[in-house]
């Protein structure tokens, strides 16, 4: 009703240069994994995977074009699945 | 639209007998009208409901003495697991939302139809798959199941009975859930009728709505969870053994991830249907309608917060304890907000005590009182004391048939009427909620006391003490059976040969009642627009 | 049905993005016991992780990316009406889907001549940690490689839609497919740290 969408296309650059970034923070990733930080290096790596995802949804899924229904929808799953595995570790760690 | 003469009822038989097609088998399986699909599964549901029914009282049987009554250990084991998984899965989590969901959704929208009728067909036949195999696995491999509803390991992955197939069938019937959440998040958003904005959504609409979203962000745990199930059993993965580094304790956490926002799957669509009734049959709009509708949204996030509350004597840290502790009784703020805006609704209103408004006013004194035992074992300290005790069953069976399952006998009587166009025999039905009413309070209260007293549950024995208490309960059970029987020999005796009804039988404002009883296979003939809120009974001309 | 045909693209896109939220949830519940499992036993993890094959990883990785971007381009193709750069880039999308496969295969096969599989040997012999990392990276590639075939199923029955001319509404139908697709992509983008990284 609302939340109607302009179709947007997105230009075939603008695709390319995503995949070029996406390839890059993939080299990144793997290049950190062998410096030694310790246990920072789980959080460099899912840091890192949280950005390409973040590409990806953004501009391959379009989740930057649409309105603002599926914005908050995307964040409500997010934050359910974040507060699942968070709340878990209320008993991992303190065990 | 807001016409509330009752239209020429009787004859035209609406969706219920198309023109052309007939009402052949065939065309009613292979239909995707919601309200077809609707009425498929509440046939569905109410069979199973029978059978789970018929398990339940042999299970008070055998409790009825100590020792050995009718069945031996095993078989009571398999008993109490078949009752749980048939009543759980089969025919509370579906039961509202799968049966009255399909058949109203739409209609309160102003709606033709739900947003992916083919879907909404395709989850029917995976109840029906899941449901079947669930049956079969009865039958089939090395007996039936019996590690309780719950499926722990160890005892799920190694007992040789016949519990893959089981899960497989809860898997399906968890898709089958997924699918009609999708659907009605999406019809919600996008099918309303012009002038129907989110403040004039009926309640009922906003409880299906959220219970949704928990279908859809928290079953898929279950599949995940029912997937290692099986990895544990046939492949041998040992990710809850902790002779290889598992811990089963995980395993119980990703249960209740899912089961415990479950419960409010269960319980959310009874409250709405109790928020459509009480102001109808109080004729007087809803007090505080926002406040209803957004715990309603609250209850779902909140619910969703608490599951480590049933696993206070897992083994689980300490931490883990007070952190679900505290958050259990958050989770009761939203609950008694309902509860207070329904009896705030009440007051002054001028109360017609007809079936509807008995089982939606008995839904919220057994829900409070179900509510009110459950903070008991939300309390870490007190909870150990009663854990796995009858108080535990009695507590959510008190929340689950009390609450639900009076909720869905309320749908009932308020639906049905304008799904068949007939009404049932009034003082019959009123007959038959007194002796459910007065069954299940002697029922589960006396399961609760023996509960406190120390009678552990899942045992088919007991010490001769609590002898006395489980015999008034077993007495309590056939009761409410007796009260079953006679509501629903009466609800289908109005079905088929009741008084023709016009549209609008109880004065409702809401969509619905504005379509003939029953409804066309349209729906509404022209598009409705929407001039009123969900409980303007001035404005909609029937007041 | 008497009525017409009722076409909502948003809704339908709507409901979509819904079913994907399942898979993530779905997905979500491994992740949480790979964390959890992690957390108890770093070491294990390490040593075990240090085994896989990071040149196969790598090479998966770079394929799905890759997969996504012709999936992305085809969609755009479609909505300027170049139908043939469409069905191409479908083409290249199920191809890569396929060597992804392959890949997986021989990378399965070698850790099973290893010894290397749920109960094998070898895990029962070592250290816990290891076990429950491996039997978690069969059951999460193993879910993964099952979504990657079923993706380009659904790529190439979306492909052969398109390529018979059948015009009403399959823009939308790749949109949708393609969001399938990208979750794959999405998942694996986890995955491949978390188990080929860990080091």
């Amino acid at each position: 009703m609302s939340e109607q969408r302009q179709t947007h296309i997105i230009g075939y650059g603008t695709l390319v240069l995503v995949w070029v970034l996406l390839l890059l923070l993939t080299g990144t990733t793997i290049a950190v994994s062998r410096v030694d930080l310790g246990a920072l290096h789980v959080w460099a790596a899912l840091g890192i995977a949280c950005l390409k995802a973040a590409l990806v949804i953004g501009i391959f899924m379009h989740m930057r074009y649409e309105g603002r229904l599926l914005r908050l929808s995307l964040l409500t799953a997010l934050v359910t699945l974040a507060i699942f595995i968070g709340l878990t570790f209320f008993d991992v760690l303190y065990r | 639209m807001t016409d509330p003469t009752p239209s020429a009822a009787g004859s035209d038989r609406g969706f219920l007998a198309r023109k052309g097609e007939g009402s052949t088998i065939l065309a009613w399986i292979t239909s995707t009208d919601h309200k077809r699909i609707g009425l498929l599964y509440l046939y569905a549901i109410l069979s199973f409901f029978l059978v789970g029914v018929v398990l339940g009282l042999l299970l008070r049987l055998e409790l009825l003495a100590p020792g050995r009554t009718i069945v031996d250990a095993q078989t009571y084991n398999a008993l109490f697991t078949l009752h749980g998984v048939i009543m759980i899965f089969l025919f509370i989590i579906p039961g509202i939302p799968a049966a009255f969901g399909n058949l109203m959704l739409p209609l309160l929208l102003g709606a033709r139809d739900v947003a992916f009728p083919r879907l909404n067909l395709f989850s029917w036949y995976l109840y029906m798959t899941g449901a079947l195999l669930a049956l079969t696995a009865l039958f089939t491999g090395g007996g039936p199941p019996d590690t309780g509803w719950t499926f722990y390991v160890p005892f799920s992955a190694r007992t040789t009975t016949n519990v893959s197939l089981a899960v497989t069938a809860v898997f399906i019937l968890g898709f089958s859930s997924i699918l009609t959440g999708l659907n009605f998040v999406t019809t919600t958003h996008r099918l309303r009728a012009r002038g129907m904005g989110w403040g004039r959504l009926p309640l009922f609409v906003w409880s299906l709505y959220a219970t949704a979203w928990v279908q859809i962000l928290a079953t898929p745990i279950l599949a995940i969870t029912l997937i290692l199930i099986l990895a544990e059993r046939l492949l041998g993965t040992g990710l809850f053994d902790p002779a290889r580094g598992g811990d089963p304790i995980m395993f119980q956490h990703l249960f209740w991830i899912y089961s415990h926002p479950a419960v409010y799957i269960m319980v959310l669509p009874g409250m709405g249907v109790v928020s459509e009734i009480i102001p109808v049959f109080s004729r007087k709009p809803v007090f505080g309608y926002w406040a209803i509708a957004l715990s309603s949204i609250a209850i779902a996030g909140a619910g969703s917060l608490v599951w480590g509350h049933h696993m206070f004597t897992s083994g689980m840290s300490d931490m883990a304890i007070l952190v679900f502790s505290f958050l259990t009784f958050v989770v009761a703020i939203p609950s008694a907000i309902k509860v207070f805006n329904w009896v705030a609704t009440l007051y002054k209103g001028s109360i017609a005590l007809d079936p509807p408004m008995l089982f939606a006013l008995s839904f919220v004194l057994l829900f409070s009182i179900g509510g009110l035992s459950g903070l008991i074992l939300g309390a870490a300290a007190t909870d150990i004391h009663v854990h796995d005790t009858h108080f535990v069953v009695g507590h959510f069976h008190y929340v689950m048939f009390g609450g639900t399952g009076f909720a869905f006998f309320a749908a009932l009587h308020y639906w049905l009427p304008k799904i068949y166009g007939r009404m049932y025999n009034k003082r019959v039905a009123t007959i038959a909620w007194g002796f459910m009413f007065v069954g299940i309070n002697i029922l589960y209260f006396f399961m609760q006391v023996a509960g406190i007293r120390g009678m552990p549950r899942r045992y088919y024995d007991y010490l001769p003490e609590f002898a006395a208490l489980n015999q008034i309960a077993t007495v309590g059970s056939w009761i409410l059976a007796f009260g079953l029987f006679l509501m629903f020999g009466n609800l289908l005796r109005g079905v088929l040969s009741g008084e023709p009804v016009g549209a609008n039988p109880w004065g409702g404002a809401t969509l619905e009642w504005t379509v003939p009883s029953p409804p066309p296979e349209e729906n509404f003939s022209v598009e409705p627009v929407v001039t009123h809120g969900p409980y303007d009974f001035r404005e909609a001309g029937v007041l | 049905m008497s009525l017409a045909p009722h076409r909502d693209e948003a809704g339908d896109r709507l409901g979509m993005w819904l079913f994907l939220f399942t898979e993530l949830l779905l997905f979500g519940g491994l992740f949480l016991l790979y964390g959890v499992y992690l957390a108890r036993t770093p070491e294990d993890f390490i040593r075990a992780g240090g085994e896989l094959d990071l040149v196969l990883g790598t090479a998966n990785t770079v394929l799905l990316i890759t997969s996504s971007l012709t999936v992305a381009v085809a969609v755009s193709a479609l909505q300027k009406g170049a139908r043939s750069l469409t069905l191409g880039m479908l083409g290249i999308t199920v191809l890569c889907a396929l060597i992804f496969l392959v890949n997986k295969g021989f990378e399965w096969r070698a850790k099973i001549d290893h010894d290397i599989y749920p109960g094998s040997k070898r895990l029962l012999a070592g250290e816990g940690g290891e076990s429950v990392f491996y039997s978690l990276y069969y059951l999460t590639t193993g879910l993964h490689a099952l979504h990657v075939l079923l993706g380009a199923a659904l790529l190439g029955w979306v492909g052969f839609r398109i390529r018979g001319g059948r015009r009403d509404g399959e823009g939308a139908v790749l949109e949708n497919v393609g969001l399938y697709w990208h979750l794959v992509d999405l998942v694996w983008i986890f995955i491949f740290p978390l188990y080929y990284l860990i080091l």
